[in-house]
């Protein structure tokens, strides 16, 4: 790897950092100038993301080192690092994509909408790029805390009394949250005299039997506070209120932000409390498991009880959140790559249902939806009004939304042919890929609990999507039909068509996952990279 | 000394607790202070106790080590202290804008009905 590309590690952290201080100052009526340069950072940043997803694509051929950048040039224990593999590249990949559909989106009348809007959101991007990149506990905690103060902007952003309430709570519970992380962090600190994950990881098959406790202590306390961001179910009573309330492109990039919670705990659980951690080892996997199943439940009753499409959309969130969970405390090597597979499929889907559903309330009443429902709940149709017409000539622009929200109900409640087929059917071919040697008795009941939860959340989530379609594409054709520029509808059909091109190539995506899931079960193996890794410019 | 610095902990986190728990906002801003006090005395003890050991190396040569208290988490509370500082002030301000559009300070926006 030349010295080029090896900087480009830092950049999706430092460009939209830059870029967020050089837009402050911009007069907010300059609003296309701010969007271009936004739009141009985080496009750049999408590159970049993809350049280094190929890098660590590539993965062994490469020199010791790679993937491994040491701030001020100071080796890993004592100096902090970046480090790209396999996951984060992924992750990378994933969050710069859908921030640069929700900037687009946003450019077409949501920015307007408050101040600072791009600054915050570029602030957001570069905390979120350096969540997934960091190798070290207490800089996750200041990358954490970047993406949400600029989360709590961003939910504010188009104020209201709706919005700043909502704000209000997701505030207090996030520095509650905070609080926690905290003293996770510092007890493991106390402990083990290390904040490096790698070394963590080295070393706590060595640590006697009083720090370990501590340490599973600190990790316990640590996984609670990104539990609350992953939205587990007893701590999620926060998250539909709050991802309702919040604006559509906004909405859109906070689906990645519970996936920042999955995706510390998937590291840590892996990398921590993996297969090299001695008596640690498995330590907590009965309770996500267990959480993870009752935020599914939790999920799916929200999903089912949903009347307006905002709420629908906040539960599906809580329903892949606890999907990945129980997956990770099912504890099953076999189900990483599906689990992963699983992830990235509905955080994209999640996204564009985000951005999807203002664009097709746009032309209604605000109370139709619960209207609708409760004339449902007590029969009353009217049904005398007669209808004369044979057929009713669709609109272009409500078919082509009503396409695409065809394509997230078919996505959300994992219907063939899409990725969210494909992802839930490896999630299960993994549960029941068993050795030959213990066939059948090793199925619990766990796992057909588990199955069958998943599968009726796919259920669940269809019905409510047909009832919510039903009620918006075929009943209301009277109603004024909404206005949609292109580039609101481009972003929504772009994450989905990410989707398809998921399920087109699902080979190679799978074998992307496997080898990310490979990497995962080799801890130590990461351990050793990251700590041999050379420092810049000779010893 | 382990002794009164624990009891003070735990003081100030129980305070702390009762007050987020509260439902007045200026309530939860300050259990979220006293919580966030509670947090930075918990690192700073992580790194043990000891009583005049300087963290920084003193001039003419390293000497013993054991002479050194821990750095390390007296820099992270220093981290802890600015973010938590931003955090409770950018609450504030939303403390202000909800009391600004609802007219109370209730945490959900309005008062519960009277006579519970």
């Amino acid at each position: 790897m030349t010295d080029w590309l090896h900087h480009l590690l830092i950049l999706p952290v430092l460009l939209p950092l830059a870029v967020a201080a050089v837009l402050i100052p911009i007069d907010e009526r300059d609003r296309t100038l701010k969007g271009a340069i936004g739009f141009a950072s985080t496009l750049i940043v999408f590159i970049v993301t993809m350049i280094l997803m190929r890098l660590a694509a590539a993965g062994e051929g490469s020199p010791p080192g790679a993937g491994v950048y040491q701030l001020g040039n100071w080796p890993a224990p004592f100096g902090i690092v970046l480090v790209l593999d396999r996951l984060s590249a992924l992750m990378l990949c994933l969050a710069s994509g859908l921030a640069l559909a929700a900037q687009v989106y946003s450019m077409a009348r949501w920015h307007t909408a408050g101040h600072h809007f791009h600054s915050l959101f570029q602030l957001l991007v570069a905390g979120l790029n350096g969540a997934f990149l960091t190798g070290d506990l207490f800089n996750l905690f200041v990358f954490f805390e970047m993406m949400l103060a600029a989360s709590y902007g961003l939910l504010l952003h188009g104020s209201g009394p709706l919005r700043v309430k909502a704000g209000l709570h997701y505030v207090a519970i996030n520095l509650a949250a905070s609080s926690l992380f905290l003293i996770g962090v510092s007890l493991i600190y106390g402990a083990t005299g290390t904040l490096n994950m790698a070394h963590l990881a080295a070393k706590l098959a060595t640590l006697a039997p009083e720090s370990r406790r501590l340490v599973e202590t600190g990790a316990a306390v640590l996984g609670v506070a990104f539990l609350v961001k992953a939205g587990m179910w007893p701590l999620s009573f926060w998250l539909p209120t709050a991802y309702a309330a919040a604006t559509p492109p906004v909405a859109a990039v906070f689906a990645i932000l519970t996936k920042v919670g999955i995706y510390v705990i998937l590291r840590l659980h892996m990398l921590v409390f993996g297969t090299a951690a001695g008596a640690s080892a498995g330590f907590g996997q009965d309770w996500l498991l267990t959480g993870g199943m009752l935020t599914i439940s939790f999920g799916t009753i929200g999903v089912l009880a949903s009347q307006a499409m905002g709420r629908l959309a906040a539960y599906s969130v809580l329903v892949s959140s606890g999907t990945l969970l129980a997956a990770i405390g099912l504890g099953r090597p076999e189900m990483l790559a599906g689990a992963l597979l699983y992830l990235v499929s509905s955080t994209l889907t999640i996204a564009a249902f985000f951005l999807l559903i203002e664009l097709v309330e746009r032309g209604r009443d605000a109370g139709a939806d619960v209207l609708a429902v409760t004339m449902e709940a007590y029969g009353d149709f009217d049904e005398d009004e007669e209808e004369e017409e044979v057929g009713v000539a669709i609109p272009g622009t409500i078919a082509i939304l009503g396409l695409c929200f065809c394509l997230c109900a078919v996505l959300l409640s994992g219907l063939p042919p899409l990725s969210g087929f494909i992802a839930k059917f490896a999630l299960l071919r993994g549960l029941f890929d068993l050795p030959a040697a213990n066939q059948a008795s090793a199925i619990s009941t766990a796992d057909w609990t588990y199955v069958a939860l998943l599968i009726l959340s796919g259920l669940a989530a269809m019905i409510a999507m047909n009832r919510v379609g039903i009620r918006t594409f075929w009943a209301s054709i009277e109603g004024t039909i909404p206005r949609v520029v292109v580039i609101e509808i481009t972003p929504v059909a772009v994450l989905l068509g990410a989707c398809v091109f998921l399920s087109l190539q699902a080979g190679p995506a799978m074998r992307y996952m496997q080898a990310t899931a490979d990497d995962l079960l080799a801890p130590l193996v990461h351990s050793e990279r990251v700590l041999s890794a050379p420092r810049a410019g000779g010893q | 000394m382990e002794l009164i610095l624990s009891a003070g902990i735990g003081a100030l986190a129980a305070s702390g607790i009762y007050l987020l728990l509260r439902p007045r906002t200026y309530q939860v801003v300050i259990g979220l202070s006293l919580l966030s006090y509670a947090v930075n005395l918990f690192i700073f003890s992580m790194g043990r106790l000891r009583v005049n050991a300087p963290p920084v190396l003193e001039p003419g040569g390293v000497g013993d080590l054991l002479r050194y208290t821990d750095p390390v988490p007296q820099a992270l509370v220093l981290t802890a202290i600015v973010i938590g500082f931003a955090m409770t002030a950018l609450f504030l301000v939303v403390l202000l804008v909800s009391r600004g559009f609802t007219g109370t300070d209730h945490v959900d926006g309005r008062e519960p009905p009277r006579g519970d």
